[in-house]
């Protein structure tokens, strides 16, 4: 299997897509001549020229508007964001517009359409630059809500948000494009709505997604050193969520630390947490306990930026103290 | 080259080229005028009654907006509008029953009582929505046109919005696209004076909407939007522009609404005087049609008393069709959420 960066597996769905169907378009901030503010869309704009690759001025609202406006006389158009930071110009027509249309016509207007960008915590970019919103959008009926973790889940992601017949929110990790991995090749998809456990283990859960995904596995590897034996479960896909998946871990470990990069409160993990206490509360032998972003805007300084984010350490202190060790 | 010019303008300056519509025509034009007022008449009765909840904007007074420009569509063009859409929806053919229905959030209603006054859709139509907030529409309509453009169809889309929406990012942002990206699209400023109670000289630092295309480089014109024949004529040259050249227009329709925002305000008393409202009221689209087809002996005050008959029963029709059908099925909660299901 060929060894691909994160990027360009990303790349190479986006790419594949747009071969196979040419209602996909790329529109975005320098997708097309720049080859993508990240790369991510390097070569495409050659490949399938200005029509279908499409840059925009900065007017990330009407661009947005735009291409739901598209997505709703039935193209499928893939919208890039330069980082969901940007997108919070344009949330009123993710939330307004696309995730209602469907509802609000009584069923006659679809709306399928990719929003795509990088999310999560960068390296220095301080507090505008560098934020995780898949909360957010992952509160609103009518949006599904994607973070791959690894390059193969985000090829498999994205290949099947493109054909997906509803909105599509799919948070990249900004620190994850240079991660390689392996890719299979061709038609990869990965379904959406499906958690997979990255690592089987027996004496905690770990419930990740996105950039965590590293995080978790790095302290499953320092674990098993001390003998603990810890289960990764990534969500993948945050809305609709494979509360199966996380459910049949929780009921085989009894114990459980969710790993999120954005804030705690009204947070990912804290409906990862919802669900475990309605349907495995019998189950656990120790409160869930949560990693998440500390609960401040994002500082620039190094040292404090580390502090502010969810680490192998916090992991490890935190499946320390649902197994009483600590 | 500058955003071209191509003025009629309103409020008792020109008039429109002399109309010549067929009688046939105007007669189509005035049976669908005073349908929409005599609708709109009783969809604010059926408020004040309570069958028909939430935000309710009527649209009397802008009649000759909505009409004229359908006029100038083709079937297979889309159309967005705002909140205030009944209008709108019944100019391009949804039925009375249909919208009356939708406004009584019953399941035979076109958005199947799910979207209600202010979501009116009927995609066989190319009706792609009333749409609830200020501006939203506006790039939805640019992405219509877009699409048009992808496919190499010569559809258009046309986009109808207050003038409230012109100070707000998404037209700004839509224009410029619009324009840079030569799209076939029609934007109209329905200038009805108001943002909700907000005087126009009091929300916009220029009294000339049409004026704001010059900064895109896009053709505007100002219409008289009481007068049925100039709408249409106006909406034709933006339409043919779209659709042969695909170059998108600006058209500000100076027009004037006779009652509250919604139903919530008083027509006059706080932030207009009723002066003001009986001013307006002396160049009533429907009057002015009628007045021009009695003079060309188009119609007699036996024809008119008979169009007003068809109207009345047409709505009395669509009242007690909505009071008469189901509410949507109690599971109709969950449907419609995702493509399949919840």
């Amino acid at each position: 299997m060929p060894l691909l960066t994160y990027r360009d597996a990303l790349n190479e769905a986006m790419r594949e897509e747009m071969a196979r169907d040419d209602r996909v378009f790329l529109m975005g901030e320098e997708v097309a001549e720049y080859d993508g503010a990240y790369k991510v869309s390097r070569g495409l704009l050659k490949e399938f020229g200005p029509l279908r690759v499409v840059d925009t001025p900065i007017a990330e609202l009407g661009f947005a508007g735009i291409g739901v406006g598209a997505a709703m006389v039935g193209l499928r158009p893939i919208i890039e964001f330069m980082t969901w930071n940007f997108a919070l110009l344009a949330i009123d027509q993710i939330v307004n517009s696309a995730a209602k249309m469907r509802y609000m016509s009584g069923g006659q207007v679809g709306c399928p359409i990719v929003f795509r960008g990088p999310g999560g915590s960068a390296l220095q970019l301080a507090a505008q630059h560098s934020q995780s919103f898949e909360s957010w959008y992952a509160h609103i009926p009518g949006l599904k809500v994607l973070t791959p973790g690894t390059p193969a889940d985000a090829k498999g992601l994205l290949k099947s948000a493109i054909r997906d017949d509803d909105p599509v929110v799919f948070i990249e990790g900004e620190m994850l494009y240079n991660v390689k991995g392996e890719v299979p090749e061709g038609e990869h998809l990965v379904p959406i709505g499906k958690a997979d456990v990255k690592r089987a283990g027996s004496d905690v859960t770990l419930v990740c997604y996105s950039k965590t995904v590293t995080v978790a596995l790095k302290a499953a590897d320092q674990l098993a050193a001390e003998g603990i034996n810890a289960e990764v479960v990534d969500l993948r896909t945050i809305r609709p969520m494979d509360t199966e998946t996380v459910l049949n871990s929780v009921g085989r470990t009894h114990r459980c630390v969710v790993v999120e990069e954005g804030w705690s409160f009204a947070g990912v993990g804290a409906q990862v947490v919802d669900v475990i206490q309605q349907y495995a509360f019998d189950e656990l032998d120790a409160p869930v306990l949560r990693v998440t972003g500390a609960d401040v805007q994002m500082p620039y300084n190094k040292q404090l930026e580390r502090a502010a984010k969810a680490d192998p350490a916090k992991v490890i202190a935190a499946v320390k103290r649902v197994l009483y060790l600590a | 080259m500058a955003g071209s010019r191509a003025s009629s303008r309103a409020k008792g300056a020109a008039r429109g080229p002399e109309p010549s519509a067929s009688s046939e025509q105007c007669l189509t034009y005035l049976r669908q005028m005073k349908l929409i007022r005599h609708f709109e008449d009783k969809a604010g009765e059926a408020y004040s009654l309570g069958k028909v909840g939430g935000f309710c904007h009527l649209y009397i007074g802008q009649e000759a907006v909505a009409v004229g420009s359908m006029a100038a569509l083709r079937s297979d063009d889309y159309i967005t509008a705002s909140y205030r859409d009944h209008g709108h929806a019944l100019a391009r053919g949804l039925t009375a029953r249909s919208v009356m229905a939708e406004l009584f959030g019953k399941a035979t209603g076109c958005s199947h009582g799910k979207g209600g006054s202010m979501h009116l859709f009927d995609a066989s139509l190319g009706f792609l929505g009333g749409h609830g907030i200020v501006g939203g529409h506006i790039p939805l309509t640019a992405g219509m046109a877009f699409a048009a453009k992808y496919r190499k169809t010569d559809q258009v889309a046309v986009c109808f919005f207050g003038e409230a929406a012109v100070n707000i990012g998404s037209f700004h942002e839509t224009l410029n696209m619009a324009a840079l990206w030569k799209l076939p699209a029609v934007f109209i400023v329905e200038n009805n004076g108001y943002g909700m109670g907000t005087a126009l000289a009091r929300a916009s630092s220029k009294l000339d909407l049409a004026h704001r295309a010059y900064s895109y480089e896009m053709t505007e014109e100002v219409v008289d939007g009481q007068d049925v024949f100039t709408v249409r004529s106006a909406v034709d040259r933006a339409v043919e522009r779209a659709r042969l050249e695909s170059l998108p227009t600006l058209l500000e329709m100076r027009t004037y609404r006779y009652v509250g925002h919604s139903m919530s305000d008083a027509a006059h008393g706080t932030y207009r005087t009723k002066e003001e409202v009986e001013e307006f009221r002396q160049r009533d689209p429907i009057k002015l049609l009628e007045a021009h087809m009695v003079a060309a002996k188009m119609i007699d005050e036996a024809g008119l008393k008979a169009l007003d008959e068809q109207v009345v029963a047409e709505v009395e029709d669509a009242v007690t069709f909505a009071e008469e059908s189901p509410d949507p099925a109690p599971e109709a909660l969950w449907t419609d959420v995702l493509a399949g299901g919840q």
